[in-house]
């Protein structure tokens, strides 16, 4: 049986009958119709669905939508601020933090938790801090290079 | 007119942020998954637990009845369909037919049998739980010695032996070799199967146009042109009718070509009459995605005590899985022609075994056959030198083809274009201060640790190729219009999926048209709007891509310069910084003023046409051949035998520079796939043909902190074959990394006695070997 679900995406209000089985993320990209989180494994280990859940990050692929009633979702897509890119959107780009870009707006939305908590890591702490985000593409190095850069930018 | 002409400033070698990028940080990107169209259905696909088993029996019927389920295909449906096609064309290739779904029998986990069609994803999930599938399982062989033993089961009964092809390359006289060879070093050196793990899975959307009888596919793919091919042949339609789209691609390395899948989709939207989609999951991926590697390899080295290689015998056993895919037999003979490396083998001696095992295919992944090649070769290389004692920088500068012997043939018919091999080597050794590396080694010897200093200097065949290696041509096009507005389009017939081509090529037309770099648009990735082109991979995008892009300018350019001359009213006219200048009067004529002219035709120059295009379709002379070294400093955990590298040097030479940036990039990652293989991944089937290692959970894909700082630097060789000077480092970082890192693990455990160890180096295997004294 569907189940009415109200929630704030980006700033805006949804409301909608979901199936109680139905993935956040899905939820966000079939039914909100966003296209920034990603589905790469389905297990939470990979970290392309990252969203921000009142203001921590979640995988989105590990929680159902209606777990997401009543509260406020933040996607990449809600991170530019009036066309103007975040900090650390502009880091990701300036030290090439990316190449097929698909871990990447979980990625920008890990680094944005990291820097939250941490808002001046070492190396080893951006890398263990984005631990549940994988990249195939970049060996992580510009990943790391563009995180010190948007911590110093005060992301 | 305008007088002033400001030449703007060069932008090939600068490090320039990608224009790719402001999609990709915003999610506003549009990958296969996010494509959405009226009336789409969606696709979830029955396949096989079995490695081995005969299909009895399949019902459909509680699958059919389930609300939202708008039908189910099974290999009855697909029977007469053509087959997955294989490009290779080995003398006495056994190929088994490869039908889009499974007949009477699977042949591997993972094997698809069937496939529903619902109205929504979860629906079609339900219901493909409920087809029921009778199976009657048989014996299964996944391990490749194995499947040649004697006795082994049949992968494909037809073919008792699993044996589908041999093939032996010989170059000098390896007798005459081994005969005056003073000392002989053996290994058997394995390279497991690895998965690509492109973070974006494979994923099709077909749409089914009856009123122009025409197929589009949206596929998340690095070859759109060839699977448009391929496709239209396994459906038997008109390839002009079917289009296929790659939009953002999440990744490939070699595992995103032509699958079932794709014809299947096609299949089905014309079928059922409505756009269908079909995305994998991961578990789908590891199971049936191809896989990279599966070598055996028993290598026998033949030398002089005074260091000289003489000559190299393999054995290789690839190991195939139970179909061929399109390059899957092809990969092992790039290994062949890898053999000699950076040396001045007189003689080669290679013997390929194609095995068939009941597990998804190998096929292409970052590196093909030359990761293998050179991981064997650098670890033999290491092993005389041990045996003699010799340092193993030393042994490598002895042996290295001279920088004045290019073009240099080697033994396996290769002509390697141009090099330096001893420069990145003396510049990594001067990076980590190698002398003082080895004393601080005997120190911690002496002190009961142990440390390991490993290196390898490789070569690597790339821009592949020219069209007489390739099984369907190995050239690249281009084609640059001059809009009317004096913007610049570019076609590429390169697929780039995440190596910024975009960028690049970009900054290529701005120095060579003179035009600001925003007024340039890059595409590529649609049958509909590129011209014929071959794909990305082989890292041949720009080296070869790179390539018909520059000439395609110059033709442009001659053109442009006859409007320019016309408008100037002189013969002596010349392109400067987006503008044609009179040699003589100093005036000028801007693109836009040029573009006009040409488009609104009042006036044409002498036999020209009118518009700004030219095309250039470009067959590469030779493929090119960088090379580099790698130095891997490691310090092994005696209690728990964890592997730390201290420091990664990495000194590449990939011919003349476009995008210093995006190179680091493409180092990187190559290399963090390269230490994959060294130490952590492996696709690990049971004896019956069960992937073990089927999700993310079990498969150790590189982390941010497992990664160490890679130290990336590179001398600059450019490459006679392209005008560019380019050689493609796309597959650097993965060919010269696991060598290193294994070599320098050997060297730190050399003390027990240890000689070599298969990868991946786990820290379980280190432990027990340590715990062995040394002793596998």
């Amino acid at each position: 049986m569907k189940r009415k679900i109200s929630l704030t995406i980006n700033g805006k209000s949804y409301t909608d009958e979901v199936e109680p089985r139905l993935l956040l993320i899905h939820y966000l990209r079939e039914v909100a119709g966003l296209t920034g989180p990603h589905i790469g494994c389905e297990t939470s280990i990979c970290g392309a669905c990252t969203v921000m859940l009142d203001g921590r990050t979640v995988k989105s692929c590990t929680m159902f939508a209606v777990q997401a009633d009543g509260r406020q979702v933040l996607t990449i897509e809600g991170l530019a601020a009036n066309g103007k890119l975040d900090p650390v959107q502009e880091a990701f780009w300036n030290e090439h933090g990316l190449q097929c870009g698909f871990c990447t707006p979980g990625m920008i939305l890990s680094t944005k938790q990291l820097l939250a908590d941490n808002p001046n890591p070492t190396d080893r702490e951006i890398r263990r801090g984005l631990e549940g985000n994988l990249c195939r593409c970049t060996g992580y190095q510009h990943i790391v290079n563009a995180v010190r850069a948007a911590g110093k930018a005060g992301a | 007119m305008a007088t002033t002409i400001s030449k703007p400033e060069t932008l090939v070698g600068k490090s320039i942020r990608r224009r790719e990028d402001p999609r990709l940080i915003t999610g506003t990107a549009i990958y296969v998954d996010d494509i959405k169209m009226p009336g789409m259905h969606h696709a979830s696909i029955v396949r096989s637990p079995h490695a081995a088993a005969r299909i009895a029996r399949i019902n459909t019927e509680a699958a059919l009845g389930h609300p939202g389920v708008v039908a189910v295909f099974t290999g009855a449906d697909v029977k007469d369909l053509g087959a997955v096609p294989c490009a290779a064309s080995l003398p006495g290739l056994r190929v088994p037919h490869h039908h889009l779904l499974a007949q009477d029998r699977v042949y591997y986990s993972g094997h698809p049998v069937a496939v529903v069609v619902a109205t929504d994803r979860y629906v079609a999930a339900d219901a493909a739980s409920l087809v029921e599938v009778e199976y009657e399982p048989l014996a299964a062989v996944a391990d490749p010695e194995k499947a040649l033993a004697a006795g082994a089961p049949a992968v494909h009964p037809q073919w008792p032996d699993n044996t589908a092809f041999t093939f032996h390359q010989e170059g000098g006289d390896t007798g005459q070799a081994f005969r005056d060879a003073e000392i002989v070093v053996k290994q058997r050196i394995t390279s497991q199967r690895l998965i690509p793990t492109a973070i974006e899975t494979r994923g099709v959307v077909a749409e089914w146009r009856p009123g122009e009888r025409t197929l589009t596919m949206f596929s998340s793919t690095q070859i759109p042109h060839l699977l448009r091919t391929l496709v239209a042949g396994i459906l038997g339609m008109p390839e002009n009718h079917l289009r296929v789209i790659t939009p953002e691609v999440g990744g490939g390395f070699g595992s995103k070509l032509i699958y079932a899948e794709d014809a299947l989709m096609c299949f089905i939207a014309k079928q059922i009459g409505k756009p269908v989609k079909w995305v994998e999951s991961r578990r789908e991926n590891f199971q049936c995605t191809t896989h990279g590697r599966g070598h055996v390899d028993y290598y026998e080295l033949a030398a002089k005590r005074d260091g000289t290689m003489l000559g190299l015998k393999l054995k290789l056993i690839q190991d195939l899985g139970a179909y061929h895919q399109l390059l899957t037999p092809t990969i092992p003979t790039l290994s062949v022609l890898m053999m000699p490396g950076l040396y001045k083998f007189k003689s080669i001696s290679a013997d390929i075994v194609g095995a068939f095992t009941n597990c998804v295919p190998t096929d292409a992944y970052r590196g093909a056959g030359r990761p293998e090649a050179t991981h064997g070769v650098e670890r033999m290389v290491d092993m005389l030198a041990a045996e003699l004692q010799m340092d193993p920088a030393d042994i490598r500068l002895k042996n290295f083809v001279g920088k004045d012997d290019f073009p240099y043939a080697t033994t396996t018919g290769l002509v390697y274009d141009s090099g330096d091999y001893a420069q990145p080597l003396h510049k990594a050794m001067a990076e980590v201060d190698y002398a003082g590396l080895r004393q601080e080694q005997a120190k911690a010897r002496a002190a009961g640790k142990l440390m390991g200093i490993g290196l390898s200097t490789y070569g690597e065949i790339c821009a592949i190729g020219p069209s007489a290696a390739m099984p369907a041509g190995g050239w690249e096009s281009a084609t640059v219009k001059i809009e009317p507005s004096g913007k610049v389009t570019v076609l590429t017939g390169a697929s780039p999926h995440g190596q910024g081509e975009e960028t690049t090529f970009a900054q290529i037309v701005a120095d060579e048209l003179g035009v600001d770099i925003d007024d340039v648009m890059v595409v590529h990735g649609d049958t509909a709007v590129v011209q014929y082109g071959i794909g990305t991979f082989g890292s041949r995008g720009t080296a070869v891509g790179g390539a018909a892009l520059f000439y395609a300018l110059q033709e442009l350019k001659a053109k442009i310069k006859k409007f320019g001359a016309m408008l100037l009213g002189s013969d002596n006219v010349s392109l400067v910084g987006g503008s044609c200048v009179d040699d003589a009067t100093g005036k000028s004529v801007s693109f836009a003023e040029m573009a006009v002219a040409a488009y609104h035709a009042k006036t044409l120059p002498s036999n020209t046409q009118p518009g700004l295009v030219a095309t250039h379709f470009w067959e590469p002379p030779n493929f090119t051949f960088p090379f580099g070294a790698h130095i891997v400093v490691t310090d092994v955990d005696r209690d728990t035998g964890r592997i730390a590298i201290r420091r990664y040097v990495a000194v590449d030479d990939c011919g003349k520079i476009i995008n210093p940036l995006l190179v680091a990039g493409q180092v990187h990652g190559g290399v963090a796939q390269g230490l994959g293989q060294a130490l952590w991944e492996e696709a690990v089937y049971d004896d019956q043909g069960q992937l073990i290692t089927g999700e993310l959970t079990d498969y150790a894909l590189p982390k941010a902190s497992f990664m160490p700082l890679i130290e990336s630097s590179h001398t600059e060789t450019p490459s006679p074959v392209n005008p560019l000077g380019v050689k493609g480092v796309g597959e650097a970082g993965t060919i010269g990394c696991s060598p290193a890192v294994v070599n320098s693990v050997v060297d730190a455990l050399s003390p027990l006695g240890v000689r070599h160890i298969d990868m991946p180096l786990t820290p379980e295997k280190i432990w027990k070997l340590i715990q062995q004294g040394g002793r596998a």
